[in-house]
């Protein structure tokens, strides 16, 4: 217990200290969180108001993020499934980037939905009385939940037992590692559900939006997980080798495929057949009667699919600034199809056909824009901690023998040592 | 930067004896300060809390409506009472009257009389305790084009001045109390549920504002408080139930209940009395007596949208003589009698 405590003392210590680069990343992800944080004092005070949802359009931006972030999430699946599947080894020394990864997406996706309720204050009357399993969204609450207590348990045990210096037992792991890969399958069939469920929205009542969902997860996700280990590389001395990014290449490579695919199998089946059902999907794609907020929207993520598919079909995209920018091009892709693209046109036109368009307001943007930079912080401080504990810099016995007195020495040196060997650029 | 200052040189051995300097305390401070203040500033909207935006500690407490015993309710009317008094300045009836045995309400709306005036809009509005700004309303009225039920072609904002207007017809559309009712399954919290007349009714006390309902309803009909609901002084309607038209507040969804607060102690909803043209209709089902039982099983009766499978109680009904359509009120000279049967 009392060397658990002093791990989480280092974890703490080690994510105050770094270069100067570090700071003013992090002192920049705290201003834009804290930004975020007051718009939503904003909106506690007035209600949601301040936001551009209506009656109509009643889900906006805050839905649209959780929406593309469980996918997001998606990443740690993808890099385990090979590794413990598969065997592959190239995977092996960065998969606990992904399982990090999806750890801070999570918490963002509560966040988001945090800040989407009314009342917030009555946040525990969803422990009171739970309407499972008649509710997709109390589904959805078990599904983030135990994907984020998965991914804590696995990333905090194989991290704690670098830390105590000893191997991990398989059985306190490998279990959870394959449950996680079908809960993580489980985050995005659940969330589509949520959708797919409702009888009055033609838009989401389509079959399709799961496995969509999926394919454009596994896309973006390790799209994501490629820039993340480039940075990881460039600014830690944790070795990640191109193998592994080649290996994350060839994942994005059929996820698109199959993306664009099941975009072509929807869009055929509204447009042929031109039924009733078309209107939201017009919406998107040609805009309704004048109104046409999303078209550009939904064209320049169609454009970038297609340029993004391209590029990672080619060889050109196996040197590093090619997939860097089809890595970009797929992230910002999704991040309109499955975020704005899927939530609100299906709100266009309402159940009664009447056409109210959603312009996100200024304070929902910084809200947004602040759930994001509290995630990043998240994710940053989880991988300055964890590349020098797994790198075996930090230890209790290395702290045990340093220092004697373990408290009562200065508590910083520690880190910076660790960091001292860390930076590499 | 924390901890800079005991720094070991780059390259040199970890030193774990140094001590922290002072310069380095003091920039450690001085970094915490800023990010106190710099929370705190962000923070800072929230002196605009008014006393009524937290909930009390009874509020915080209170159990869900399913779950409260007989003197819960008691207390809970007690302190809805005391907040309107408060709030609004009158003293109002507060009740909870209890579902009817033997009784299942539905509605009928006959769309050849309905002209399309509105009234019904506003009865419930100052029946119902609805904001005024931001605008709330539970019934829209839909200005068809002769020859299509296609809600997509309707017009929603047409002066109600000028009606009936030539080669229209009008559909208002409300809470069809569905017997099947997809906000009710969808509901994290249960704070929604199917009372055992049929009416569809909220908690609001529970009701946690995650829209999940609104999103789910294919006939439009739930209603989000965006802001603090507003009723003008003097306008409050004080006969308030718990279940129904007691003023709502912000962050919580809210419908209409078929103004449970009249019917189930025998009166009818205000959109139905105070229609001009008696296009409305409503009762108890099981009645075989009642005129909504008549319609149901003479007229010529549709649901709207019966593709979703909702069962709504809300029906639409025409008559095949005595429409405006077909019978002028004063026939001219040139009309010649209707056939027979049409």
């Amino acid at each position: 217990m009392r060397r658990y405590l002093t791990f989480l003392g280092d974890c703490f210590r080690l994510s105050l200290v770094g270069d100067w680069r570090y700071h003013a990343w992090m002192t920049a992800l705290t201003g834009v969180a804290l930004g975020g944080l007051y718009a939503y004092c904003h909106q506690l005070v007035h209600g949601l108001v301040t936001t551009g949802m209506t009656d109509q359009v009643s889900w906006g931006m805050y839905i649209a993020n959780f929406t593309y972030l469980v996918g997001l999430a998606a990443a740690a699946a993808m890099l385990v499934i090979p590794v413990y599947v598969y065997r592959n080894l190239h995977l092996h020394d960065v998969v606990i980037f992904g399982e990090l990864l999806a750890v801070s997406v999570i918490l963002m996706c509560l966040l988001f939905v945090t800040v989407d309720l009314g009342r917030p204050d009555r946040f525990h009357h969803l422990l009171l009385r739970f309407n499972f399993p008649m509710s997709m969204l109390t589904w959805d609450v078990i599904a983030l939940n135990g994907y984020l207590l998965l991914n804590l348990h696995i990333c905090g045990y194989l991290i704690y037992c670098a830390y105590c210096g000893r191997k991990p037992t398989r059985a306190f792991y490998i279990p959870f590692v394959f449950v996680a890969i079908a809960w993580a399958v489980s985050i995005h069939t659940v969330t589509a559900f949520l959708y797919v469920g409702l009888g009055g929205r033609p838009f989401w009542n389509s079959a399709i939006i799961a496995p969509r969902f999926l394919a454009s997860a596994f896309a973006a996700g390790p799209a994501f997980i490629i820039l993340t280990l480039q940075v990881v590389r460039h600014f830690t001395r944790h070795k990640v080798s191109n193998n592994a990014l080649f290996t994350l290449r060839r994942i994005v490579q059929v996820a698109l495929l199959i993306n664009v695919f099941l975009l072509l199998c929807e869009v055929f089946t509204e447009f042929y057949a031109d039924t009733r059902h078309v209107a939201s999907a017009q919406y998107l794609f040609l805009g309704l009667h004048g109104h046409h907020a999303l078209v550009p929207w939904i064209w320049t993520a169609v454009a970038m699919n297609l340029v993004a598919t391209t590029l990672f079909m080619l060889p050109a995209s196996r040197a590093l600034n090619t997939l860097n920018v089809a890595c970009v091009l797929t992230i910002v892709a999704i991040w309109i199809e499955k975020g704005m693209g899927l939530i609100i046109p299906a709100f266009v036109p309402s159940p009664l056909g009447e056409i109210v368009e959603y312009q996100p307001t200024l304070h929902e943007t910084l809200i947004c824009l602040g759930i994001w930079a509290f995630g990043l912080l998240v994710y940053t401080i989880l991988v300055r901690v964890s590349v020098p504990v797994l790198a075996g810099d930090v230890t209790y016995a290395r702290r045990r023998s340093t220092h004697p007195r373990a408290d009562a020495a200065g508590p910083a040196a520690h880190g910076a040592a660790a960091l001292n060997n860390a930076p590499t650029p | 930067m924390p901890g800079d200052d005991s720094h070991p040189a780059p390259g040199g051995t970890p030193d774990g004896g140094v001590p922290v300097s002072r310069r380095g305390f003091l920039a450690q401070g001085a970094a915490a300060t800023a990010g106190l203040a710099a929370l705190a500033a962000a923070m800072s909207p929230l002196r605009h809390l008014k006393d009524g935006d937290l909930p009390s500690a009874e509020e915080f407490l209170q159990k869900h409506y399913h779950e409260m015993t007989p003197a819960d309710k008691e207390r809970a009317l007690n302190r809805i009472r005391e907040q309107v008094r408060r709030r609004h300045g009158v003293t109002p009836t507060v009740s909870d009257p209890p579902p009817m045995d033997g009784v299942e309400f539905v509605y009928g709306l006959n769309i050849s009389r309905c002209i399309g005036c509105r009234k019904c809009v506003h009865a419930c509005v100052a029946e119902n305790n609805l904001s005024r700004a931001p605008e709330i309303q539970y019934i829209r009225v839909l200005e068809m084009e002769k020859g299509s039920i296609d809600v997509e072609s309707a017009n929603h904002h047409y002066d109600s001045d000028q009606v009936p207007r030539p080669d229209k017809w009008y559909m208002p559309v409300q809470c069809h109390q569905c017997a099947d009712p997809p906000c009710v399954k969808v509901c994290p919290v249960g704070a929604t549920w199917q009372e055992p007349d049929g009416i569809t009714v909220i908690d609001y006390d529970w009701c946690i504002g995650c829209r999940y309902c609104e999103a789910a309803c294919p006939y439009w009909a739930r209603r989000f408080n965006f802001a603090e609901p507003t009723i003008p002084p003097g306008q409050l309607n004080p006969h308030i139930a718990y279940l129904s038209n007691r003023p709502r507040q912000k962050g919580v969804m809210e419908k209409c209940t078929f103004c449970l607060h009249r019917t189930r102690v025998g009166r009818l909803p205000a959109c139905v009395e105070v229609c001009p043209t008696g296009s409305r209709k409503f009762g108890n089902v099981l009645d075989p007596n009642s005129e909504v039982h008549f319609i149901l099983k003479h007229k010529r009766v549709f649901v709207l949208k019966a593709d979703v499978g909702t069962l709504p109680r809300f029906f639409y009904y025409f008559d095949e003589r005595g429409s405006r359509y077909h019978e002028p009120i004063a026939p001219g000279p040139e009309s010649g009698p209707l056939p027979e049967g049409a």
